[in-house]
């Protein structure tokens, strides 16, 4: 019945709370992020006790932030939403509300990237996890985790060059 | 092409921290939540299980809040959340009885924190002592089946972990002196006060 060594789950949820909304909002966007910080931490808090003590509690919970957020991304491709207009976007879009500030357009354009180097960027850009802890979120090897950030990288730049042309 | 980090408005983290912790206690996925309570003694963290009241504290006492939970997290469950409502009844009592509106606790306690055996039987018997009346070490000792394990039960009294609700301030030294007290014993003078056993 006793875990040695686990601290008590506030202390968890306190330490890692800013790293993970950060990061669901960078993944899904203002609007969403709320609801999948929940279920995220409900998540956490019923495993919790099978975390080994000592191991990387941040990389863990990031790992499930990431699994939230591919369900979220599948359900939105299950039940596509109607782009809205141009013009309309930034009355429409939750995130020109601020909450992104910098690289908010960045982000937007982010999670149009395919799944894999849109899971790389943002662990890398907005979690700041590295190479090695994103293989283990998600499960490949660091070289296909650097690829996939590499080859998302090239694909924004790209989209850069077309959106506005020097 | 340069990514920053969002940055979230200042405090929405801790409230959607805050909407999880309460959720979870209210699901009973937590297996402990906690609060801080203000009283005349000093702030208190109270701790409930399903079962009831699992911990009382001094802040000041000890390792204070981290202290406690790393006790609660190590004796009973690590999921353990901040839930204030889940302890309103708990400060609801506590604060009657400050005021000199209450002098029964009716709110249930989960013992497990005590080992079974003569410690928790000598919580138990201090648990029976009336407001405003005082027993002994010797007393409760022989109560708790024991007559000379008056030590063992100071031991015990010492190690009580939720005073105030259990009452190990109205346990006082055979000879007539106060005794010894969890939280100093400018505190267990202040409880005989509000009982009206010290003048």
């Amino acid at each position: 019945m006793t875990v040695a060594g686990l601290p008590p789950f506030q202390r968890f949820l306190d330490a890692h709370r800013d790293d993970v909304l950060r990061y669901l909002i960078a993944s899904l966007g203002s609007h969403d992020a709320d609801d999948a910080f929940q279920e995220t931490f409900i998540s956490a808090l019923r495993a919790y006790p099978r975390l080994r003590p000592g191991s990387d509690a941040r990389a863990w919970v990031l790992t499930i932030a990431h699994r939230k957020a591919i369900d979220v991304h599948r359900a939105r491709a299950r039940r596509p939403v109607p782009v809205p207009e141009l013009e309309d976007r930034a009355a429409v879009d939750p995130i020109a509300s601020g909450d992104e500030r910098p690289g908010s357009e960045g982000w937007e354009r982010v999670r149009a990237l395919p799944p894999r180097q849109r899971a790389v960027l943002t662990l890398r850009y907005a979690a700041d996890l590295t190479h090695r802890e994103i293989a283990g979120v998600l499960d490949c090897s660091e070289e296909a985790a650097r690829r996939a950030a590499a080859d998302g990288l090239k694909t924004l730049r790209e989209d850069l060059d077309v959106a506005a042309p020097a | 092409m340069s990514l920053h980090p969002p940055e979230p408005e200042a405090g929405r983290a801790a409230a959607l921290a805050a909407r999880m912790a309460a959720r979870a206690a209210e699901e009973g996925l937590a297996d402990v939540a906690y609060a801080t309570i203000d009283s005349p003694l000093g702030r208190l963290v109270a701790a409930g299980t399903r079962r009831g009241l699992v911990r009382l504290a001094y802040e000041d006492s000890g390792d204070g809040v981290d202290g406690v939970l790393d006790g609660l997290a190590r004796s009973i469950s690590p999921r353990i959340v901040e839930a204030p409502a889940r302890l309103d009844e708990a400060r609801r009592e506590l604060d009657e009885y400050f005021a000199g509106r209450r002098t029964d606790f009716e709110l249930a306690v989960d013992w497990r924190f005590v080992r079974e055996g003569f410690a928790r039987r000598v919580l138990q018997a201090t648990a029976r002592i009336p407001f405003g009346r005082t027993s002994t070490y010797r007393e409760i000792a022989g109560r708790a089946g024991s007559p000379r394990g008056f030590r063992a039960a100071g031991n015990a009294l010492g190690a009580n972990m939720i005073p105030i609700v259990v009452p190990c301030h109205r346990v006082l030294a055979s000879g007539g002196g106060l005794g010894g007290y969890t939280g100093g014993l400018a505190r267990k003078e202040h409880l005989l006060h509000v009982e009206g056993v010290l003048a």
